[in-house]
């Protein structure tokens, strides 16, 4: 900093003389010019949609009246209680999540436990399993919609092959949410299966080898020594799971749409359909905080839980 | 690897593998599927039983998409906004990470605090608000309305502080008594220094900004500003399941999507797989 530009100087030879002191520091000068992009950018497209966001929900902001929404109190909320739409998107969504995350981690822990044996080849597998996860949403629903056609799709034609009857995954009510699940797992085992790897090799030899001297078999290393041992891991899939299955939202805007009949229509989209279709901006607002409360509740767990763990930032 | 001790082992092992191949083939099957319809000529794509392997090459379905379609519009769209994005995070994510991590201020503990506590904010909660926000912007349909949301990300920021926090305050001194300014250190030792935790936030930037779909959905209101994505989910028969679609050509379009995506995990698999660790160890 060897020549001060004509504005620089103004602003710290003018002003109160806090201001004055605050600036002559180069030190602190150069600091806040080095974050101000990233604050800005966070104040604009974040904070203040923040703030905003709470105040449209006690607003009927709608697309005619975009400049004039009336304040309406707590009515958004009020209608809210009754809506059976908005109660069953939010039942749809934990019944997602009830079966998705779970099952997720079952089947991505079996998958980890069998690979961290030491096979060759890890790293091939460890590739293969990942490309549905790297993969777009979109393109991974219309695979899926023809692997599941109920006519020529392949999962029918297997049962078929098998004996059994043919299913309508997506057609029918009953079984459409338990095929978004089935598709979830299939994109979400990979990137659980690498972290439950990273847990698993964290353990040390020297656990399993002193269970196993004395007397240990591999059923009760695994209940008694080996998970236990994961339980952060355990916990950070359980949380992060649970918090990404209330935000799901792709999936079934491609798939399904949320249907048949509703039974797939989950919380983020019935907001989206209340907001960018019936433009009814003031209610998906107050919808989305409520969304947002449950999904905090398990944000503060995870956060107390990586306190108790004493895992600091600095 | 672990000597074999028991008889059992050999058998353990094939039974392992044969469990990895049988998972192995359920993740790969439907890529197949995907790129065999994408040969098929239309209306020969749901016979019965299914092919897994077409029975001949036909590469009309990625003519068409390029000449009745305007996907080289689209994915001309996809690159510029997926560019533009990354650099943006690449620069306002690395000057913020040295700013937290190398520079003395009033409030930069606090300030920190408050950035990663913005990381427990979904991003639904924000949405209707930066929408309309971008909306009085006169933002719909223009590429600055796709780009400057996605300029910034805390996630980056962390990540990329913890990198810069590993180097050697020595450097930084020696760099100072020579009298350089803190913009030159910054970009002349710490950027360089840093090559592998900025190439992870580069292919994390890169991944998130090709593959969305809600941001795109919102903001790429006319045909010709469409994304790839969203172009794919238009195509797949106006969004749901329940009706005939030119699948070859949807699938030839998922093959599109789906190329560069593939191409940048192969080659930066390393950053890629230590970034998913990272956010895991952290948890």
């Amino acid at each position: 900093m060897q020549s001060t530009p004509l504005l620089e100087r103004h602003l710290f030879t003018s002003g109160p003389r806090w201001w004055q002191r605050f600036w002559g520091r180069s030190n602190e000068r150069v600091g806040y010019l080095f974050i101000l992009p990233s604050l800005l950018h966070l104040v604009v497209f974040l904070l203040i949609p923040l703030l905003f966001s709470f105040y449209l929900s006690f607003t009927d902001w709608r697309g005619t009246n975009f400049y004039s929404a009336p304040f309406i109190g707590t009515a958004n909320y009020e209608f809210m209680i009754g809506d059976r739409r908005w109660w069953n998107a939010m039942g749809n969504s934990a019944y997602y999540t009830l079966l998705a995350v779970p099952l997720g981690m079952i089947i991505s822990l079996a998958i980890a436990l069998v690979m961290n044996q030491a096979l060759r080849g890890v790293n091939i597998f460890r590739t293969l399993f990942f490309m549905p996860v790297i993969s777009s949403w979109v393109a991974v629903s219309v695979i899926w919609i023809t692997l599941l056609d109920p006519r020529a799709g392949i999962l029918n034609y297997v049962l078929q092959l098998f004996g059994l009857p043919g299913v309508n995954w997506l057609g029918d009510p009953a079984t459409a949410m338990p095929s978004l699940v089935l598709i979830t797992i299939w994109k979400g085992a990979g990137f659980q299966m690498v972290i439950w790897l990273a847990g698993l090799q964290a353990i040390p030899n020297e656990l399993k080898e002193a269970a196993a001297i004395d007397g240990a078999n591999a059923w009760h290393s695994f209940w008694r020594i080996t998970l236990p041992l994961l339980k952060p891991t355990t916990f950070f899939l359980l949380i992060t799971g649970i918090i990404g299955s209330l935000q799901v939202f792709s999936s079934v805007y491609v798939i399904t749409g949320g249907g048949p009949r509703g039974a797939t229509d989950v919380a983020v989209h019935r907001i989206y359909l209340r907001a960018f279709e019936s433009f009814d901006m003031g209610y998906a607002s107050a919808l989305a905080w409520i969304l947002f409360a449950v999904i905090f509740v398990f944000t503060l767990i995870q956060v107390v839980y990586m306190r108790t763990r004493e895992e600091s930032l600095f | 690897m672990v000597k074999p001790k028991h008889w059992w082992d050999l058998p353990a092992r094939i039974l392992g593998y044969a469990i990895l191949i049988l998972v192995t083939l359920s993740m790969v099957i439907p890529f197949i599927w995907m790129v065999s319809t994408s040969l098929k000529p239309r209306g020969s794509e749901f016979s019965y039983p299914p092919q897994l392997f077409p029975t001949s090459l036909d590469f009309s379905n990625y003519q068409d998409l390029f000449t009745l379609v305007p996907f080289g519009q689209y994915f001309f769209n996809t690159a510029l906004v997926t560019a533009f994005t990354v650099a943006g995070q690449l620069l306002v994510c690395s000057m913020a990470a040295y700013g937290f991590s190398r520079l003395k201020f009033v409030g930069r503990d606090v300030i920190f605090i408050l950035y990663l506590a913005t990381m427990m904010i979904p991003f639904q909660i924000t949405l209707i608000p930066l929408f309309l926000i971008v909306f009085g912007l006169g933002w719909i349909n223009t590429y600055q309305g796709l780009i400057i949301p996605g300029i910034s990300s805390v996630f980056g920021i962390f990540l990329l502080r913890q990198a810069f926090m590993g180097v050697p305050q020595d450097y930084h001194d020696a760099a100072r008594i020579d009298g350089a300014s803190e913009w030159t250190i910054f970009t002349r030792v710490f950027l360089p220094l840093n090559g592998p935790a900025l190439t992870t936030l580069a292919v994390f930037a890169f991944m998130g900004t090709w593959t969305d779909l809600l941001w795109p959905l919102l903001i790429a209101r006319n045909q010709e500003m469409r994304t790839l994505e969203l172009g794919l989910a238009y195509f797949n028969a106006n969004t749901t399941a329940y009706r005939q679609t030119n699948w070859p050509m949807v699938m030839a379009a998922a093959v599109v999507v789906m190329l560069p995506v593939l191409i940048v995990y192969i080659f930066a698999q390393r950053y890629f797989v230590e970034g998913i660790s990272l956010s895991g160890v952290k948890g």
